[in-house]
């Protein structure tokens, strides 16, 4: 008999999705009941999921599916996040009349997609959970119907997304092809033997995945996808599939094509330098906070690349490392987005955050560490992210990579202390509203009091990530 | 007698992937072809599919094939559902004047 028991979160969680669709079907106004049950039902799986850690690696489905380290601890990671990203948002949700109830069941269906993914060791499995996480998602961009915006944005995203998704199952045909199987670790042992075929596919493949982490340079959805989004379908989309993506990079590189490291290391070094400095310089001219943040994730992206690109355990922890602190990031800044608001409406351009410190002395203090997270002053948590980076990239005697990284963070230190300057300094405008909904004032301190603090600390994270061993 | 071999299917298979690929790229009038483009480049990845299968004699590719015809079909139904949502906010589904996201 399998080991059922180990995707067990799995089941769960598709079961879940189904009896909330016909919960929503047959209970007339349970839009608020079946957000609440899915946030509940997305702390069970959290439960599940960190049941199953220390567990050795296993594979289930005749080797197509592997629960190890590095897939339970991504996993917790994301659903841990999807949590504080279903109780920051539900505010903006109702005020935006977005709240029916597809909206927490298409964020689940997202999120089982992502499990897969995370868990995939075949390129089919791979290929499922893929779409069933990008066909949420497109829906999802496009939530909030009756703003053009919005649906311009789903529109966008759509169509790109489709042809990453048609280049990635492009670079699968020639990888199934020319080494004769679909399973990851039979490709790994057949294309040591270099094959023409296979590097194309690995070319085809590398292209398509980082088109879903928005790396240069195949990032321009990005800023249009996340300002025309709803903000809170924003968040979504810049922590949760990135997580899930980068997770996927990892399995892809270091699982199937790990004898091809000469021919994909050039390739990674490229994008992530590329990511790096396109994210910082055009992050400068953004006017709106949703757009900068979009560039300013493409240049975070860029940083995590990096740490792949080394071909080390120490990089790939490195990576892990940043992710996640990257997600803490954003959860944080979101929740000071989400703040801004007056009479039920949102306010997301830059010259609306003017002079917030004479009126809201608190929210500037979290933004602030939030900003100078982003930007990796030390001792904040985004420092101790870039620090692991660069040590690894340092190790394996890549200076270009570690130079040019170093400079484009001066330059996007530059944005970031534009924005503490406007809110510090700049002449104050009206006052926003403040009285806040619960969740969203406990996921805003959780998350920057993880960031201020991480550096008392630091070894939980660590040990935790140290047990990522891939090579 | 001329031999239809595996290097025609491969070759028929990118013909059809490049004029998927392109017509994203230079159709500036409608987003239907939009759309059709994308198919073309999902069939020209399942002519792949098919071809190696047989020639390598293993089954996975053309299950494989089978999943991404049902996973097209669901992508295409969305793509639909997403360009008539557009159409009854902005009026028009021409490519050149999605414009409104700009910075």
């Amino acid at each position: 008999m399998m080991n059922l028991d180990l995707i067990f979160p799995e089941i769960f969680l598709s079961l879940a999705i189904m009896s909330l669709l016909m919960i929503g079907v047959f209970k007339k106004n349970s839009e608020k009941l079946v957000y609440n049950l899915s946030t509940i039902i997305l702390v069970i799986l959290l439960a599940l999921v960190i049941n199953l850690f220390s567990i050795d690696e296993t594979f289930v489905f005749n080797e197509s599916y592997k629960i190890d380290n590095l897939s339970i601890f991504m996993k917790s990671l994301i659903i841990m996040v999807a949590i504080f990203v279903m109780i920051s948002s539900f505010s903006y949700v109702k005020s935006l009349n977005i709240l029916k109830i597809e909206y927490p069941i298409l964020i689940l269906s997202s999120i089982l997609g992502m499990m897969i993914m995370i868990s995939s060791n075949d390129l089919i499995i791979f290929y499922l959970g893929l779409e069933l996480q990008s066909l949420a998602l497109y829906v999802l961009a496009s939530f909030n119907r009756d703003n053009i915006l919005s649906s311009e944005s789903g529109l966008k995203y759509f169509v790109l997304s489709a042809l990453s998704s048609g280049l990635l199952l492009y670079g699968c045909s020639l990888v199934y092809g020319f080494s004769g199987s679909t399973n990851f670790t039979t490709i790994a042992t057949t294309s040591s033997n270099i094959e023409y075929g296979v590097t194309f596919g690995l070319v085809f493949i590398i292209v398509g995945l980082a088109f879903k982490i928005s790396a240069v340079p195949f990032h321009m959805w990005a800023p249009d996808v996340y300002q025309g989004s709803p903000t809170s379908v924003t968040l979504f989309f810049s922590a949760l599939p990135k997580a899930a993506a980068l997770t996927v990079f990892i399995r892809f590189l270091y699982i199937p094509f790990v004898n091809l490291i000469e021919q994909w290391q050039t390739i990674l070094i490229f994008i992530s330098l590329a990511s790096m400095l396109f994210g910082a310089i055009a992050a400068i001219g953004q006017l709106n906070l949703k757009r900068l943040i979009a560039y300013s994730s493409i240049g975070h992206m860029g940083y995590a690349l990096a740490g792949l690109a080394t071909g080390t355990n120490q990089g790939i922890q490195s990576s892990v490392t940043y992710i996640s602190i990257y997600l803490v990031m954003t959860l944080a800044f979101f929740s000071c987005l989400f703040m801004l608001r007056k009479k039920s409406i949102f306010y997301e351009k830059i010259e609306d955050l003017s002079g917030l410190s004479s009126n809201h002395p608190i929210l500037s203090i979290s933004l602030l560490i939030v900003l100078f997270s982003l930007a990796g002053i030390p001792p904040l948590a985004g420092f101790f992210a870039k620090f692991y980076i660069f040590m690894a990239v340092i190790e394996q005697s890549m200076y270009f990579l570690a130079i040019v990284g170093l400079l484009s963070t001066v330059v996007a230190a530059f944005y970031y202390l534009r924005l503490i300057k406007i809110i510090y300094f700049d002449d104050p405008k009206g006052k926003f509203e403040t009285d806040h909904y619960f969740g969203l004032k406990v996921t805003l301190a959780i998350s920057t009091g993880i960031l201020a603090l991480y550096f008392i600390y630091p070894g939980i994270l660590n040990e935790l990530v140290s047990k990522i061993i891939i090579i | 007698m001329f031999e239809v071999g595996l290097g025609h299917y491969l070759t028929l298979g990118a013909i059809i992937f490049t004029i998927g690929l392109v017509g994203i790229f230079l159709n500036r009038k409608n987003v239907i072809v939009l759309l059709m483009s994308i198919e073309l480049i999902l069939l020209a990845v399942n002519i792949n599919l098919v071809s190696f299968s047989i020639f390598i004699n293993d089954l996975s590719g053309q299950i494989f094939t089978l999943f991404i015809l049902t996973v097209a079909a669901a992508e295409a139904a969305i793509g639909l559902a997403i360009i008539v949502v557009y159409f009854r906010n902005a009026g028009t589904i021409r490519v050149e004047e999605i414009e409104k996201l700009k910075g």
